[in-house]
């Protein structure tokens, strides 16, 4: 009879220490600051918008955390799960292009041939400038 | 018609027995009357019947391009579609119209299928269900009684697939029967230039022989998979699979994927911090929504940002930054990276050991109603519904959902086979040979369209299930 621990325990009634989803997982570890929210805020342009979302991010991190538990000594991190192949590379030959107009159709904001943006080079405000969680 | 196999239909529009544009129409008309459903995004009338008329004359000249001419098939919103919009149900590429078609698609388009729309996901495919990064084609197919593939990495050219996490997307198969799936992956698997994580190796369509001896195959159970949240009914049919091959000569042992209990954890990692990346391109300028606010790029961002994209995409995002945070990338990310090699070491080990194909659930039960399942956030619902099929996807492996059983309350329940890399044919191959003996009930779709309709009249739309 195959694998008779597991065939057991498929047949056994249901019961046993609980897994992944148990309710008491830390709350969060104190991590999210105010300037980690602004600094996240400024590296990902968006925003938080609640304290709901500092609190999810808490928790993300507590959850993150129990990767710690795993021992990882003298392991090389995985990229991709084709590493041991060689990287196709195309012949440098143009075999496509001149379709700036297709492009350009998708676009808000053109003028001619350019992409138009607003002035750059303007920081937004720091987070003590602005009301704490505007869109609430 | 609508329920035959993708061969029986072909045969029948060769043989003139139904024409390209009947089932075009067939088709139309069902989608119609499901509408409720919110399936299809966008359906894509006209383009389908231009195709169908374009079929038709090619059978009638004798000259069909096989065996996916004239047949309807629809594509989820995060494939680009030439000149058709391409949401990924999100805000933030509302009006976007591609000017290419994903590599998939166009292989399909011309094999002569009819493009019946775009399918809904969640935004940027980002649900529990939502993405085929961590088992969206196959826990929808095990949730709907439908047979659903995930190729090995590489097999499938993603170009036009708008990415979530590159290092694990794959383009999905959804249908009805497994023959059907082998005859699309066939057609769709090869190296794309486009795409340079496609492998070079060449690829053939296969036609799935018929397994008559299941003697010499060793099917591993993975006993880290028999977890408590696990319902009783899709224990005791994972039970019985396994009985199943064993009494027909198979050899079924116990195996152990020691890092499954990490793997939803590396996976939130890792799909944070590449989504991250990914989202990035979306600033409003070159395509999709921007916002009124022109004071200054950032701000411009900002808001196009806030407004385009959902709570659970705003949050994947921030989280994604925050490992990837100077003072946290190697305790996160990096850390994940290793882990992941861990898991996709547990699967080689496994199938270096002689086992040729895993046995498992697909999911933790049927289908969960929808008032039940909004009771828990993305993460959490994610992270319970997710176990038996993500680390499939951090290994890379094919896998393959197969429906088994209706459930108590009518609802259907799959199954999963994992296969060894590029071992692709000889896991459908199995799976085909499975799925003859579960003999699945075919879904009688016209009473199925008529309870609903009368369901609607009632107005009862939450609790919509399916009685037999």
């Amino acid at each position: 009879m195959w694998a008779r621990a597991v065939w057991l325990g498929l047949r056994a009634p249901l019961g046993g220490r609980r897994g992944f989803t148990s309710k008491a997982d830390p709350q969060g570890s104190g991590r999210v600051t105010a300037d980690v929210i602004e600094h996240l805020e400024r590296l990902a342009l968006v925003d938080f918008g609640s304290r709901e979302a500092v609190a999810r991010l808490e928790k993300a991190i507590a959850f993150a955390d129990r990767l710690h538990a795993v021992h990882t000594d003298g392991v090389e991190p995985m990229e991709s799960v084709l590493e041991d192949r060689c990287l196709y590379l195309r012949s440098d030959n143009v075999v496509e292009g001149n379709c700036a107009e297709e492009l350009l159709q998708n676009s808000h904001r053109v003028v001619e041939e350019y992409f138009v943006a607003p002035p750059g080079n303007i920081s937004l405000p720091k987070l003590d400038e602005q009301e704490p969680f505007p869109h609430s | 018609m609508l329920g035959r196999t993708l061969r029986e239909v072909s045969a029948a529009l060769k043989q003139g027995q139904i024409t390209p544009i009947e089932l075009c129409q067939k088709c139309l008309s069902l989608i119609k009357k499901t509408k409720f459903l919110n399936a299809y995004i966008t359906v894509t009338e006209e383009v389908a019947l231009k195709q169908a008329e374009e079929s038709e004359k090619r059978y009638k000249n004798g000259q069909s391009l096989g065996d996916l001419d004239g047949i309807p098939i629809a594509v989820k919103d995060n494939f680009s579609t030439s000149g058709i919009e391409t949401t990924c149900a999100s805000n933030m590429l509302k009006g976007y119209v591609p000017p290419y078609n994903a590599t998939v698609v166009q292989k399909l388009l011309d094999q002569g299928a009819l493009l019946m729309g775009k399918t809904n996901l969640d935004e940027f495919a980002m649900g529990a269900l939502g993405s085929d990064t961590g088992g969206s084609t196959r826990n929808p197919a095990a949730h709907c009684g439908l047979v659903g593939v995930k190729p090995s990495y590489g097999l499938v050219s993603r170009h036009g697939l708008i990415p979530l996490v590159n290092s694990m997307d794959v383009p999905g198969i959804l249908t009805r029967y497994v023959d059907d799936a082998a005859i699309v992956l066939g057609i769709l698997a090869g190296h794309d230039p486009k795409d340079s994580t496609t492998v070079q190796d060449p690829v053939k369509p296969f036609m799935l022989p018929s397994l008559t001896d299941v003697s010499k195959l060793c099917i591993g159970i993975p006993k880290e998979y028999l977890v408590p949240e696990l319902s009783s009914e899709v224990r005791s049919l994972w039970s019985n699979a396994a009985d199943l091959f064993e009494s027909e000569g198979a050899k079924v042992i116990d195996v152990s994927l020691p890092h499954t209990s990490y793997s939803i954890v590396c996976y939130h990692v890792l799909c944070t911090s590449e989504v991250a990346s990914n989202m990035a391109r979306f600033d409003g300028l070159e395509y999709g929504h921007r916002c009124e606010i022109d004071v200054s790029t950032e701000a411009m961002y900002a808001a196009t940002r806030r407004e385009g994209f959902n709570d659970v995409v705003r949050g994947r995002i921030l989280s994604g930054n925050f490992f990837l945070l100077k003072e946290n990338y190697e305790n996160y990310f990096i850390k994940a990276q290793k882990v992941r090699r861990l898991i996709a070491n547990d699967f080689m080990n496994v199938f270096n050991s002689g086992v040729d194909v895993l046995l498992t659930p697909t999911t933790l039960s049927e289908a969960v109603p929808y008032l039940e399942f909004i009771q828990e956030d993305n993460r959490t619902r994610s992270a319970q519904d997710d176990i038996f099929t993500q680390a499939v996807n951090m290994a890379g492996l094919p896998a393959v959902s197969i429906p088994v059983a209706l459930s108590n309350q009518g609802l259907p329940i799959g199954l999963q086979f994992i296969g060894r890399a590029f071992c692709d044919q000889q896991l459908l191959t199995i799976a085909k040979w499975f799925e003859k003996q579960v003999q699945f009930p075919v879904t009688q779709l016209q009473e199925l369209v008529d309870d609903c309709s009368s369901v609607l009249e009632n107005e009862k739309l939450a609790s919509i299930s399916l009685k037999q």
